[in-house]
């Protein structure tokens, strides 16, 4: 009985380290999307963020610096991806799908020219990556049956990057919802017109949600490699970002349920890890392929209305023209 | 009404913009060349010695350029129906699949007879993987750019499990297919030609050379094609002319997806001779850059894919010699090569129409005022 | 851009002795070639209705754009309250106390009518202040003119009269004094037009100034006080409403005498050729927009169907020409049922022999990025004419191409120009062509002279005519009830969805069609 419950709190602890960097890229492309502006680029974002965070934590020793410099990338990466889809009026998609390919060269082509390991950075050791946070008492109840695990071993002890993660995703509800910036941000998705009429510019608001959105996937992309990991590797997002954007499909462009979708996406990785090489009674062994194929599966038989309807905001990839 | 535009001469909405946006990936490619410490334009001459310097080179070169072809062409036939197939990636490995197991199933038939064979296996995979999406927009209004990305990540697992588990044979250690066999395996053109001895480039690169023109002439010369541009100009006037939207938009992904498909004839039934694990290993991806740089037309399409076939080998030559640029530079390039011709080609578009205006108020010459699209009326 | 002055934000303190809510004067505005505003000189009276009437094209809304802030004029002064002001955008007019109501509306639609209101408007960074601010005000602004609205529905589950009334709160939430209504009446119904009419009345009466932008004389009778006339860019005139008339201000629109009438001979109708029995036809998100509708079309008769703008006229035309499928009831062409079960029998219709002029040529009739000559053959590139095989034979269609272009005047006579550079009545000339050219037995056509030069119109009115007299069944649909009654040889009328009556263009006077056409089932007006 014990053993299956630490079987099973090790397994949502693994579900909430590998959702963590999910739920930050999915809120991010909330921001973008609810503003109308189509993110491929989630994944580039994460990739460019990881590494800038990982070579600044590397040369100043502090993981927080290396945090703002994370940022710093998605941000720039951002603003591009804003430059050519608000003020030129590019495609979107395309827009994205080049600032992956610029983060998957850049990264490892700086990273192999600076650090000469073939692309990655050197490991982080210290203040360098954040650290776990204990909550109070967590080590004296940590022998307690039941509460022990739970409160100890699943609520503390991750860094604070991950709590920062869970925290965005009421309060990413409360904007929507609660506030003027909210308001604004959904009205700018679904026809801009109306706020443009309305005497807003729809192209600054376009902006802020961009650099909400950079923010937010940067601070993922340093979970990466300052938190989960100890150093930046060659294209450590691996598809990341593209589970985010499933995430945020699935999740019909709300908050709480993105994080559950993330949730849930994160188990599926979890699962991939904990049945490697184990027999499950009835169904064998179970090919980690198609645990790794799953969210995609799902996100494709959503989007096809085979379970449920996923309908986009109304301008979403529309550039916004001012014209009558 | 909008601003006006301006009507451009078409040699510069041709010619001269896309060269200049290219020019434009190239020049800050050089800068981040410097910015490394090594002098761009030398690491440009060693890409061209690498790439057409000698024999070997050369023969990479076209090999290179004879993927591109088909991942640029894939994503070319599809823009012109207005839609944007990202998953030339997923449709070439899944086709590998029908490469392989034609192959092996006909080990020891003559290349000559095996090839149409393996071709048609090839197309087959592939468009079946890209007929999926095209069938999920046409009949469930599902985007076909976030399905495609799903498929593409669907095919690398699908792949990965199949190769590892059930094609690869006991007594290889990699992931990989059991291989061609030699009689059946696309003949190289070093065959013939001595002077690419040891080098990937295959026949092909004439199916290559022969796509490019039975594309040109499919989209403007054929009745399919002139229906596939009315449905990517407006799906509306499509269905106003009677043509069947849902059909074009399923027929023109297969053939889009059977086009990528064709990587694998060049690749798994010739130039690897086997199926490898991630043996497109970025192709499709790049046939997104070689489409939109040229301008997703045949000849522009086959310029930049010799182009990005320059890049790909001249860059291996350059990562030998100048060791501060790794290949992945080339991926950079290619990236701003999308972000400049793709997502950003308006940004220089107005400064040429000014420059336009400005030279042609200079001239006062009223014959050459520069012609004013008629407004629309409102 | 110039930078704002901080004065011209805030509202200008009226100044002493001026009558005038707005003054514009020697206001320019071109677009590349085309002077849109030419000297526009223009005084509205501070609680008035003034109306500003004339044809597409010539320049009303241009004016208002650049009084909204939308556009910059290149010249002129524009004064608010007897203060001169610069307008850089719709947040300064908004301050400035200007509030517009647009043709289109400015609405999020999943949003509920608080929502909208309060957007953009918002008086803090929280919403919960200002949605409470807003149901107290909208109850306060419904009870004082009657402007009703559920504060909590969403705007999508409104009717477009509801939608409208959303639109004006906004303005009068934003307080403002000045109101701009853009072809307000276009979408409603005339019981709707009338309520919106009364609403107008009682803002000016709270001494609110109104602006009405319109191309129907009957409501610039019927409302305004003052009405300026603009004719191709120029400000010709402004009058005291009640010191005109209504064929004044129509010679004043067009600058000559109008020709009301086309001179046409009597109809001599032979066999059915278009019958059409208890058709039914749902939109695309499933509302049913047609509702059982039936008649007949003989060969060498136009049948007009006249109606409001959205009763149904889009899905029946589109329904009859094959691009959208009925729900029920059958549709017959020469005898032969061919009721479209999909969205593609638009083709097999075209061999059948029916021709289709679509409402919106611009998204439907053409592919404004294709040459002329591609344009030549939309539609029936599948003809054996144009290459037997698989191949489309370029030089049969250019041919084709030059045949029209000589036979319509299309002008400038190039088929290899692209569409778009073509004026709206060439265009329309570019599909008529194409469609009277292959000699069809049934034409049907939608609003065939919307954004139309004057010139073109006679043109292309005469075509219709001639087609008619050749012996073909033609069915017009127009919201111009002009149109309809000037070219029908008979006349049903269409209210959501289904024929409300049927009356002789000879006889049948407006007021019976207007009564029709908002649903009242008025037994004399059915004549015959």
């Amino acid at each position: 009985m014990d053993a299956i419950l630490s079987d099973l709190i090790s397994l949502l602890i693994t579900t909430i380290r590998v959702s963590t960097p999910l739920i930050l890229a999915c809120l991010a492309g909330l921001y973008s999307e609810r503003a109308g502006i189509i993110d491929i680029g989630l994944e580039g974002k994460l990739l460019g963020a990881a590494f800038g965070a990982a070579t600044v934590a590397y040369l100043t020793g502090s993981a927080w610096i290396g945090l703002i410099a994370g940022v710093g990338v998605s941000l720039a990466f951002s603003g591009i991806h804003g430059l050519a889809s608000i003020n030129f009026r590019g495609n979107q998609v395309i827009s994205g799908v080049a600032l992956n390919f610029l983060a998957a060269g850049l990264t490892t082509f700086l990273g192999a020219t600076w650090f000469a390991r073939g692309g990655n950075t050197p490991a982080l050791s210290g203040d360098a990556r954040f650290g776990a946070i204990h909550f109070p008492f967590a080590r004296e109840l940590s022998g307690v049956p039941v509460i022990g695990p739970l409160y100890s071993g699943l609520l503390s002890g991750h860094t604070i990057l991950t709590y920062i993660a869970f925290l965005a995703v009421p309060l990413t509800a409360w904007v929507l919802w609660r506030t003027r910036f909210g308001l604004r941000l959904r009205s700018v998705g679904e026809n801009p017109k109306a706020l443009d009429t309305a005497g807003m510019s729809v192209m600054w608001l376009r902006y802020k949600a961009l650099m909400i959105t950079g923010t937010l996937v940067g601070v993922g992309g340093a979970y990466l490699s300052t938190a989960q990991a100890a150093s930046f590797s060659n294209n450590m997002a691996a598809g990341r970002g593209f589970i985010a954007l499933a995430a945020l499909i699935f999740a019909k462009w709300r908050p709480f349920q993105a994080m559950f979708a993330c949730l849930l996406f994160g188990l599926l990785e979890a699962l991939q890890y904990r049945l490697q090489g184990q027999d499950l009674p009835f169904i064998g062994r179970v090919p980690t392929q198609a645990m790794q194929a799953l969210p995609y599966v799902l996100t494709i038989l959503l989007l096809a209305g085979f379970v449920g309807r996923a309908i986009p905001p109304k301008g979403l990839g529309q550039p916004y023209v001012k014209e009558r | 009404m909008s601003a006006p535009r301006i009507a451009l001469p078409r040699w510069v909405d041709v010619v001269l913009l896309p060269v200049l946006n290219v020019s434009l990936a190239f020049l800050i490619g050089g800068i981040v060349v410097l910015a490394v410490g090594e002098n761009p334009i030398e690491a440009v001459r060693i890409m061209f010695y690498g790439a057409f310097g000698y024999g070997y080179g050369f023969g990479f070169t076209l090999y290179y350029t004879t993927n591109f072809v088909f991942a640029g062409l894939a994503v070319a036939l599809a823009y012109h129906a207005g839609l944007f197939n990202i998953g030339g990636e997923g449709q070439a490995y899944v086709a590998g699949l029908g490469a392989i197991l034609v192959a092996l199933a006909v080990a020891g038939l003559h290349w000559a007879l095996a090839l149409p064979l393996i071709m048609i296996a090839s197309a087959l995979f592939g468009g079946i993987w890209a007929l999926i999406p095209g069938y999920l927009q046409a009949k469930r209004g599902s985007h076909v750019v976030i399905t495609t990305i799903m498929m593409n990540f669907i095919a690398t697992s699908l792949m990965s499990y199949l190769i590892s588990r059930v094609l690869k044979p006991p007594h290889i250690a990699s992931d990989e297919s059991e291989r061609v066999d030699a009689m059946t395996r696309v003949p190289f053109l070093s065959e013939w030609i001595p002077m690419l001895r040891n080098t990937p480039v295959n026949i092909s690169f004439f199916l290559a050379i022969a796509a490019l023109v039975g594309v040109y002439i499919l989209i403007w010369r054929t009745k399919f094609g002139y229906a596939l541009r009315t449905m990517g100009h407006s799906g509306t006037a499509a269905r106003y002319a009677g043509m069947s939207n849902a059909k074009l938009i399923m027929i023109t992904m297969a053939i889009s997806g059977a086009l990528a498909g064709m990587i694998a004839v060049n690749d798994v039934a010739g130039a690897h001779g086997r199926l490898l694990l991630n043996y497109v290993a970025g192709t499709g991806f790049v046939g997104i850059a070689v489409a939109f740089m040229g301008k997703a037309h045949p000849i522009g399409v086959g310029l930049s894919a010799l182009l990005f076939g320059v890049l790909y080998q001249g860059g291996q030559e350059l990562a030998f010699t100048m060791p501060a640029i790794t290949r992945e530079m080339i991926l950079t390039i290619q990236a701003l090569v999308i972000l400049f011709t793709g997502a950003m080609s308006e940004m220089l578009r107005r400064p040429v129409e000014l420059a336009f205006i400005f030279s042609r108020l200079r001239g006062h010459d009223p014959d050459t005022q520069p012609k004013l699209a008629a407004q629309e009326d409102k | 851009m110039t930078s704002l002055t901080p004065e011209t934000t805030q509202r200008p303190e009226v100044a002493a002795g001026t009558d005038f809510a707005i003054e514009l004067r020697k206001i320019n505005k071109r677009f590349g070639p085309v002077h849109a505003n030419k000297d526009i000189d223009l005084e509205v009276k501070r609680g008035t209705v003034h109306g500003i009437v004339g044809e597409n094209g010539a320049g009303k809304s241009t004016l208002m754009s650049i009084l909204y802030g939308f556009y910059h004029a290149d010249s002129g002064e524009i004064v608010v309250g007897g203060q001169p002001v610069i307008i850089n955008n719709s947040s300064d007019a908004l301050h400035l106390g200007i509030g517009m109501v647009h043709q289109h509306f400015m609405l999020v639609d999943n949003f509920t009518v608080i929502e909208n209101v309060i957007l953009g408007a918002e008086d803090s960074a929280l919403l919960r202040p200002s949605v409470d601010k807003a149901r107290r005000e909208l109850t306060r602004l419904a009870e004082e003119y009657g402007l009703n609205v559920p504060p909590d529905a969403l705007v999508e589950d409104l009717s477009v009269g509801q939608q409208q009334r959303v639109e004006i709160l906004k303005a009068l939430y934003r307080g403002a004094d000045i109101l701009i209504l853009d072809e307000p009446t276009g979408v409603l119904t005339p019981a709707e037009a009338d309520h919106l009419f009364k609403v107008l009345e009682t803002l000016r009466n709270e001494g609110k100034t109104i602006i009405l932008i319109t191309h129907k004389l009957r409501e610039i009778m019927a409302i305004t006080d003052r009405v300026s006339v603009m004719r191709q860019g120029e400000m010709v005139k402004t009058l005291e409403t009640s010191e005109t008339s209504p064929e004044q201000l129509a010679e004043l629109m067009v600058g000559r005498r109008v020709l009301l009438r086309v001179h046409k001979e009597p109809a001599n109708p032979g066999d059915v050729k278009l019958e059409v029995k208890d058709l039914v036809v749902a939109d695309d998100q499933g509302t049913e927009r047609v509702k059982g509708v039936s008649f007949t079309v003989r060969a060498g008769e136009i049948l007009g169907i006249a109606g409001v703008a959205g009763n149904g006229q889009s899905e029946l035309l589109e329904t009859i020409a094959g691009m959208r499928p009925a729900n029920g009831g059958t549709i017959t062409l020469n005898g032969e049922e061919v009721t479209a079960a999909d969205e593609d029998y638009a083709a097999f219709l075209r061999r059948k022999g029916l021709a289709h002029v679509p409402e919106d040529r611009l998204r439907m009739g053409l592919v404004t990025n294709f040459y002329e000559w591609e344009n030549a053959i939309l539609g029936y590139h599948d003809e054996p004419r144009y290459g037997s095989g698989l191949m489309l034979e370029i030089k049969a269609a250019k041919a084709e191409a030059k045949r029209h272009i000589e036979k319509f005047d299309i002008r400038p006579a190039n088929t290899d120009l692209k569409t778009a550079n073509f004026s709206g009545g060439n265009q329309q000339k570019i599909v008529l062509a194409r469609e009277m050219e292959r000699d069809p037995d049934v034409l049907i056509v939608g609003q065939p002279t919307r954004g139309v030069d004057i010139g073109a119109i006679e043109f292309i009115h005469n075509q219709i005519i001639k087609m008619r007299d050749a012996g073909k069944a033609i069915v017009l649909v127009s919201v111009e009830l002009d149109e309809i009654r000037s070219l029908s040889d008979r006349i049903v009328v269409l209210f959501d969805g289904q024929i409300v009556g049927e009356a002789d263009p000879e006889t049948a006077d407006e007021g019976e069609l207007g009564l029709l056409m908002a649903g009242v089932n008025n037994k004399k007006a059915a004549v015959q």
